[in-house]
């Protein structure tokens, strides 16, 4: 910690020479963290603990950021990332936020994982004026560009999904008798509310709700009762171990509802073929990005990229886990945000062109599926698309929907 | 009343996770006189080792009965280097060990096959179980197998020399010496049978809740508190405590209105702080008179 | 017997001298230390700090409970939240002063230990370890409930107002924080060692050593392991309100069952029954994280079982034991010259 700082002291003193010396770099600014050399992006994860799975997303992030600096970097400065484990506790990730802001001085925080972990820094990171750039949740309230100006979102608002289904549901069937099985925690209680908000007047649908925790080994009995409440709908708010344990428990019961899969929980490798594909058949979500499990991207462009980058960067990561396609999918966007700051890497300017996306599509995302930000839109991506399983794959199917959270 | 027969049927099918689990909590109890904390994650490790195996390419029943061997000798080994030298070091100290070892195993497990889900196969396949869609024939076989396995571990510690001389060490380790009884390979054995009965638990619960690093996190305390609410002592009482707990649970969550949803596993765990209150020592456990 | 203990007496007296004169010499370093390293450090490291002493609170407090009356408690992390959950609710809801929830929260939290207890007292050994297992993990699904949503913020949890310095002092919050962190640990730590001097404390003593025997000798049991419940709870409940006013932020998942066990841990590293030790075992759960990160972060969990195995084969008794090491050497160095 001497030694780095020593380093970077000395970076600084030379910095104010060369700027002494008035050699025409007078249009660079520089916040700390930033370097004619580098920057610093800082980066929590679970790598261990009860959340654990998600710990791949930092490590696929990081492959990522070791592409760009052998490729150059980004304007000829290497990206220094540096991820710190919180174990998806919230105390620990405070201490790790600090750790990174005030010893390692990173120009930026991006990534953190969690609706926990983003809570709990946020405060911290605002007073900072530190970005807290596309937080690794869907939680609605990381979008706030108002209240808390220095953090931002990045997948689709939990909110919206819920709303999509409503919508879908009002749309299709609308006598429908709804039974709903979610997470008892915010991912859950936030889709949970936008489904409720998009039936509006029509909430009287819904026969039966339950609720299960993280903790429990088996949620057959969640399942049991929700069927016999009579509901010919099945809502399965839920992260992928129990989205396929509840499909499969569906099929074993004999129930035939209209089937909708929370996204979280709808990734081919690890929810559709452990739960059984010929259990899957029907079961409906929606989606923003393609599924590294499915062979139908495997002449596409982006794809064709996403593979030749896990190859070579990361051959150990599993292309069928979505959390590995989700990293990629934000470190890209990362990496266009630094790009367009240019020469001016300030905090300040970081959230202008975070928020000064147009019409961005990286590799990982649907076709038409695209990324917009505004001073006043904090949420970059905002279409989903319905999809339905079918043999081994998603089928997309209808129009790319826009679920605003603010309609 | 079809919703209650429904759902002490799911909680029945439930159960056989907890007792099967709880037996092996009861095989560490009698072998070492304590609860392994880190029980849950070598369980969970052997049944990885066996997913191995089945990935490439040994069929079901030779990779189960390889896993069966590899974790008895795991658990042997475990225990010389790592608990033995702790044999003199207060018990507190040995349950920061097992700590320690749950740590380790989770971690190494998680590196080694990262931490989505996997399916396991199931040798019983699961279809309805006698036309009754509540329990399949997965559920219905793991049944079978844990009444086997209570009654060879009921046989092994009332008739066999060595089962004897293991609960003679475990609970009066001075007398036992005195007798002749090698208390110290006692033990390991112990663990060793134990580590083995752990690894049937988790490749007959795997295909259940599926197979990932942290899949014992929960099932671990439903074990624990199966095998207490049924008496340490008694492996039977195990098993009736698994059921019950698995029944009791899903009924709670089913009639309880407002929180019963919410807090079933809390107000399970009530019943059972309860049950010990009055009754200290489980259901079915031996009565230990303390002397001073 | 008289003529022995004379003769006997002078050395015992030297002994005790030397051995108090040691002990004292190093409280005062350690004190001394405490007071002055915030001054020298950046604010994270402070918080980090402040965080340390916080965690030795609840590591004390459930050294009271193991080392005093011999009750074993895999739950202390539900007492640790309610206090957190006191203080932030208090503050945010009520606007109470942040000091005065401190002691609102060790109320709340004796009458919850109190009467946690009073079940407890059937319970012992494995039995105990279970219901206060269960404690723990009961405790974060009861904060999420929906019927104290509206108190608690339900699973989004609360965000806490971190308190400026008082009187305009020229310190940051975070060092104001410490030093208000420390004072409290020291209070807390006093009172510890006062209440362990006192007959309530002998009588605990005396449970743990042997309950039968103590209960033949007059002590009433249910009484003085009930109050030994309560007052760990409180002194819990204290570090869990000091923790929420320093992290700024209360939501069940920062109170699950790895709290408990990290806290467990500390005791164990910081030796059963001895006070100071507390800090240490405090030092081991919030550094020794961070270092088995740095060595590997893929198997950190790994490292970090890899280095407390480390711990409890050279020092079983924990630190402890490292200071009566350095005791006998300080002893042996004091006696030459």
């Amino acid at each position: 910690m001497n030694f780095r700082s020593t380093v970077s002291g000395l970076s600084a003193a030379l910095a104010a020479v060369v700027i002494a010396s008035g050699s025409a770099q007078a249009q660079k600014q520089y916040d700390t963290g930033a370097t004619d050399t580098g920057i610093k992006i800082g980066n929590i994860m679970p790598y261990s603990g009860p959340a654990s799975a998600y710990g791949v997303i930092g490590k696929i992030e990081a492959a990522y950021f070791a592409m760009i600096n052998e490729q150059g970097g980004i304007n000829g400065r290497k990206i220094e990332f540096i991820s710190y484990d919180d174990g998806y506790s919230p105390p620990k990730a405070v201490e790790q936020a600090r750790k990174l802001v005030e010893s390692d001085e990173v120009l930026l925080v991006f990534s953190p994982l969690g609706t926990p972990s983003n809570s709990a820094i946020q405060k911290y990171m605002n007073a900072k004026k530190v970005p807290q750039l596309f937080v690794a949740t869907g939680a609605t309230k990381f979008g706030e560009a108002k209240t808390f100006p220095w953090t931002m979102g990045w997948q689709p608002p939990y909110q919206s999904e819920g709303k999509i289904y409503a919508k879908y549901l009002l749309a299709n069937k609308p006598d429908a008798k709804v039974a709903i099985m979610y997470q008892n925690d915010d991912f859950g209680k936030d889709l949970l509310k936008g489904f409720h908000d998009g039936l509006g007047e029509k909430g009287s649908i819904i026969v039966a709700e339950d609720s299960y925790e993280v903790a429990e080994p088996s949620i057959d009995s969640h399942i049991v009762k929700l069927k016999a409440s009579g509901a010919d709908t099945f809502v399965s708010i839920t992260t992928p171990k129990f989205a396929a344990q509840a499909i499969k428990k569906v099929a074993e019961l004999g129930w035939k509802p209209t089937y909708f899969q929370s996204n979280v929980g709808a990734s081919v490798g690890s929810v559709m073929k452990p739960a059984g594909f010929e259990n899957g058949q029907d079961v409906m979500s929606a989606s923003y990005a393609k599924d590294g499990a499915d062979p139908q991207w495997d002449n596409d462009e982006g794809m064709k990229k996403f593979y030749a980058f896990l190859a070579k960067y990361a051959p150990d990561a599993n292309r069928t886990d979505a959390s590995v396609v989700y990293g990629y999918g934000e470190a890209q966007t990362v990496a266009q945000v630094l790009k367009q700051a240019g020469d001016t890497l300030t905090r300040e300017n970081i959230m202008k062109q975070a928020a000064n996306l147009k019409d961005f599509v990286p590799d990982t995302l649907l076709p038409g599926v695209k990324i917009n930000t505004s001073p006043t839109d904090f949420y970059p991506i905002e279409q989903l698309q319905m999809i339905r399983f079918k043999g081994e794959k998603w089928e997309p199917f209808g129009p790319i929907i826009s679920g605003e959270v603010r309609d | 009343m079809e919703l209650f027969v429904n759902q002490v049927l799911a909680g029945i099918a439930t159960g056989a996770i907890y007792a099967c689990m709880a037996l092996a909590v009861v095989m560490i109890y009698q072998a070492i006189d304590h609860l392994n904390f880190a029980q849950g994650e070598m369980a969970m490790f052997s049944t990885f080792i066996a997913w191995q195996l089945i990935q490439w390419g040994v069929p079901y029943w030779i990779a189960f009965v390889l896993t069966l061997a590899i974790s008895f000798a795991g658990g042997i080994i475990i225990e010389r280097l790592l608990f033995k030298p702790l044999a003199h070091a207060p018990i507190l100290t040995h349950v920061a060990g097992f700590i320690a070892l749950f740590a380790i195993i989770n971690s190494v497990a998680g590196l080694t096959w990262d931490f989505t889900i996997k399916q396991f196969p199931s040798p019983f396949g699961s279809r309805p179980f006698l036309g009754s869609q509540l329990i399949s024939t997965h559920q219905a076989g793991m049944i079978g197998v844990t009444l086997v396995l209570l009654l060879m571990l009921y046989g092994f510690f009332r008739f066999t020399r060595i089962g004897l001389a293991m609960r003679a060490a475990a609970s009066l380790p001075e007398s036992a010496r005195l007798v002749g009884i090698n208390v110290g390979w006692m033990i390991a054995l112990g663990w060793g049978m134990a580590s083995a009965i752990g690894a049937i638990a988790g490749m007959l619960i795997a295909p259940v809740v599926f197979l990932e690093p942290n899949m014992m996190g929960g099932i671990l305390l439903y074990g624990f508190a199966s095998a207490v609410l049924g008496g340490l002592s008694s492996p039977f009482g195990a098993v009736i405590g698994g059921f019950l707990v698995g029944i009791f649970e899903n009924l709670v969550g089913t009639y309880i209105p407002g929180v019963g949803n919410e807090l079933k596993l809390p107000i399970a765990l009530a019943l059972i702080v309860t049950v010990l209150v009055v009754k200290p020592n489980g259901l079915f456990g031996r009565t230990v008179v303390q002397r001073v | 017997m008289s003529t022995i203990q004379e003769t006997v007496a002078p050395a015992a007296a030297a002994r005790v001298t030397i051995r108090r004169s040691v002990s004292t010499i190093a409280q005062i370093v350690v004190l001394l230390l405490l007071l002055a390293t915030p001054l020298f450090v950046k604010n994270f490291v402070i918080f980090q700090l402040t965080m340390w002493l916080v965690y030795a609170i609840a590591i004390m407090a459930l050294n009271l409970l193991t080392g005093g009356s011999g009750q074993f408690s895999l739950g202390q992390s539900a007492f640790y939240a309610l206090g957190a959950y006191t203080s932030a609710i208090l503050m945010e809801h009520a606007d109470v002063n942040y000091v005065l929830t401190l002691p609102a929260s060790a109320l709340v939290c004796f009458v919850a230990g109190v009467l946690f207890g009073l079940p407890a007292l059937r319970l012992s050994g494995v039995y105990l370890a279970l219901a206060t297992f269960a404690l723990a993990t009961a405790m974060p699904q009861l904060l999420k409930l929906g019927v104290f949503e509206s108190w608690t913020g339900g699973v989004q949890g609360l965000v806490v107002t971190k308190p400026d310095a008082p009187f305009h002092l020229p310190i940051s919050q975070d060092m104001w924080l410490y030093y208000f962190t420390l004072l409290v640990t020291l209070l807390i730590y006093a009172a510890s060692v006062n209440l362990l001097n006192s007959r309530t404390g002998r009588a605990m003593m005396a449970i743990r050593d042997n309950e039968i025997a103590a209960s033949a000798l007059g002590v009433n049991l249910p009484l003085y392991k009930t109050l030994a419940f309560g007052i760990s709870a409180a002194f819990t409940g204290i570090a869990g309100a000091l923790g929420a006013i320093v992290v700024q932020f209360v939501a069940p998942d920062g109170y699950t069952i790895q709290l408990a066990i990290a806290i467990f841990l500390g005791m164990v590293v910081g030796g059963v029954g001895w006070l100071p030790g507390s800090l240490a075992g405090s030092a081991f759960i919030v550094f020794v994280p961070n270092v088995a990160e740095n060595i590997s972060k893929g198997l950190s969990g790994a490292v970090f079982g890899a280095l407390l195995i480390v711990v409890i084969f050279v020092v079983p008794h924990g630190a402890r034991q490292v200071a009566l090491y350095g005791e006998a050497l300080a002893k042996k160095f004091l006696k030459n010259n």
